[in-house]
């Protein structure tokens, strides 16, 4: 027996995608292994039967709900280190995102157990699962064996893909947790803030990237100056750093703990291509960078890099794309 | 209030990083540096010093690593902390992520700080991880990837970017705090003070000093092997333009465009 422990994150009645991503992953891996999957849940009234039963669509075969606080961490490695203790599972699995992270790694120290983070494949090899992490700036792989009774799985954001499947509701289990004394020594005071205005960017066919190279706020009127050029179905989106210093809206952001964007064309001016943003717009069909550093690792996935002053080319640009719609 | 700041040293950016075929691990020679983001965590700890809300008495850099990790000390000195505490043992070569975040918490134990502040993540190993993995040994709360940061109700009002949108947190002390590179901007070292670093007191400790238990760390210590390094799928590399003459570069930018039928 070899069962998968999966996190489920919900938000004001809803799952996480990436959540639901590590039980899909879970439950493939799990059959593979021999064992079920299983999911952990920490919340409040809205975490109904119903909602509970929902992950069996995804999946797991029980859902260990318990009472706690939502949106911090240290409540839920008590939970889920409970739940290991009384059932024996063999792995504990995450999908991408901070909570993951942190609930993880304290997870680790809690049992002791071998941690990977960052993983974007998951396999199984003679009973065992195996985690396949990209290391070095994605330049290598690198590929994780566990000892001990727990192995520990922190995905990669968009790692796992959701999958429905036929699972009848799962069974709900409540469990009764005694929270360690620090797990309350955090409080949420408030949550999901927005921050900004509300813009969508998902739907866009074009969408022009700002990053800190467009160096002050100010600079994103040459990024808006172009997304109008393009005219049609485009926006401009933004990388966390500007959105943290407030140069843009939070709902403009690409990456890890943003959105994930796929469009047509991305055209990423300033950004040097950190892996927290990588994963958010790697699958965009077309993805042009411009930047003035050579060695900005976003020019090692574009398509088409341009090493210059973007102070230069955006207005040219811009200028030559609206002399061609007009012409 | 007693700060100690976790510090790192890493492979300086410029550097190329490789792994060592003979030890799987990653090759640690070559140019060194303070890890960029543990510097945004001095930084903190210098503004609650400064800023008066709450009286600083001390702040210590704690790193683990070979010999050569006093330098990354010796630049957090320069930053602002009055002393360093430098964990460094043969056993503790190797070591995951658990272990050494169990190391690190025995060392701060010995020092029985308020706050333990860290750089979100590392150059190196791109983890946001060790903060999670001290605070439950030190049996604290934690927060990672802390944007904004306030003294108010004897504790820390902390801001943090979360999956649904920002979240604020108040956290009592002793706390594990992990900081993100939007919290500051960190201060350049004076001369004065980069001269003045190797003078600030330097503890060297083993692991039988703080307790910690040889067979929990290192690779003998470690629940995870790594290893079977092989090159990703790759992406045929795109086409790059040195832009000389502008209208040029963006002519060849413009047809690019339209042979994709993107205009």
């Amino acid at each position: 027996m070899a069962d998968i422990l999966t996190y489920v994150l919900h938000y004001e009645g809803e799952f996480n995608k990436n959540s639901l991503g590590a039980v899909s992953e879970g439950a493939a891996r799990a059959s593979e292994i021999g064992g079920e999957c299983h999911a952990v849940v920490v919340g409040g009234d809205d975490l109904t039967d119903e909602l509970c039963q929902s992950l069996g669509a995804y999946g797991a075969t029980k859902v260990f709900r318990a009472e706690g606080p939502e949106g911090l961490a240290q409540p839920v490695i008590d939970v889920m280190a409970k739940v290991i203790d009384e059932n024996g599972q063999s792995y504990a699995l995450f999908g991408g995102g901070l909570l993951g992270f942190e609930i993880g790694a304290g997870l680790a120290a809690r049992k002791r157990a071998g941690v990977t983070m960052e993983v974007i494949n998951v396999r199984a090899e003679d009973g065992k699962l195996v985690a396949e992490r990209p290391i070095l700036q994605d330049s290598k792989i690198s590929v994780s064996r566990y000892q001990g009774d727990l192995g520990i799985i922190i995905g990669r954001i968009n790692a796992f893909e959701t999958v429905s499947r036929d699972g009848g509701a799962a069974e709900v289990i409540d469990v009764d947790v005694e929270y360690s004394e620090w797990s309350n020594q955090a409080k949420m005071v408030q949550r999901g803030e927005q921050r900004g205005a509300d813009v969508d960017i998902e739907g866009a066919d074009i969408l022009v990237a700002g990053g800190r190279g467009l160096g002050k706020p100010e600079g994103f009127e040459l990024a808006e100056a172009l997304a109008a050029a393009f005219g049609g179905n485009s926006a401009v989106a933004a990388t966390r750093a500007v959105v943290d210093a407030g140069w843009y809206p939070y709902a403009a952001q690409i990456g890890q703990t943003g959105k994930t964007v796929a469009p047509k064309l991305y055209l990423a001016a300033g950004i040097s291509g950190a892996i927290q943003h990588k994963v958010g717009m790697q699958s965009s069909e077309n993805i042009v960078a411009i930047n003035k550093d050579a060695n900005a690792p976003i020019f090692e996935f574009s398509d088409l890099g341009i090493v210059g002053d973007l102070n230069k080319i955006l207005p040219k640009l811009t200028e030559a794309i609206k002399a061609k719609k007009g012409g | 209030m007693k700060i100690c700041v976790l510090v790192k040293e890493v492979p300086d950016a410029a550097v190329e990083k490789r792994i060592d075929p003979s030890t799987g691990r990653l090759d640690r020679s070559g140019e060194k540096n303070l890890n960029p983001y543990d510097t945004h965590a001095i930084e903190a700890a210098m503004q609650l010093r400064e800023g008066g809300a709450v009286e600083v008495d001390e702040i210590v850099a704690v790193t683990m690593g070979p010999e050569s990790a006093v330098r990354a000390l010796h630049k957090a000195v320069s930053l602002g902390a009055d002393r360093s505490l430098h964990l460094t043992d043969p056993v503790l070569a190797g070591s995951d992520v658990a272990a050494t975040g169990y190391a690190l918490s025995r060392a701060l134990q010995k020092e029985q700080p308020d706050l333990v502040l860290l750089g979100q993540q590392s150059d190196d190993g791109e983890c946001y991880t060790i903060g999670a993995v001290v605070a439950d040994h030190l049996k604290m709360p934690s927060l990672t990837q802390v944007i904004k940061m306030d003294v108010q109700d004897g504790g820390l009002r902390c801001e943090r970017q979360a999956e649904y949108g920002y979240d604020t947190v108040q956290v009592s002390l002793p706390a594990v705090i992990s900081v993100g590179d939007a919290i500051n901007e960190p201060r350049y070292p004076s001369l004065k003070a980069i001269m003045g670093a190797r003078k600030k007191p330097l503890e060297t400790v083993a692991v039988g000093d703080v307790g910690i238990e040889a067979s929990e760390v290192g690779e003998e210590g470690s629940r995870v092997q790594c290893g079977d390094f092989h090159e990703p799928e790759a992406k045929p590399p795109g086409q790059i333009i040195e832009d000389e003459d502008t209208d040029e570069t963006v002519e060849k930018i413009v047809a690019w465009l339209e042979e994709r039928k993107l205009i």
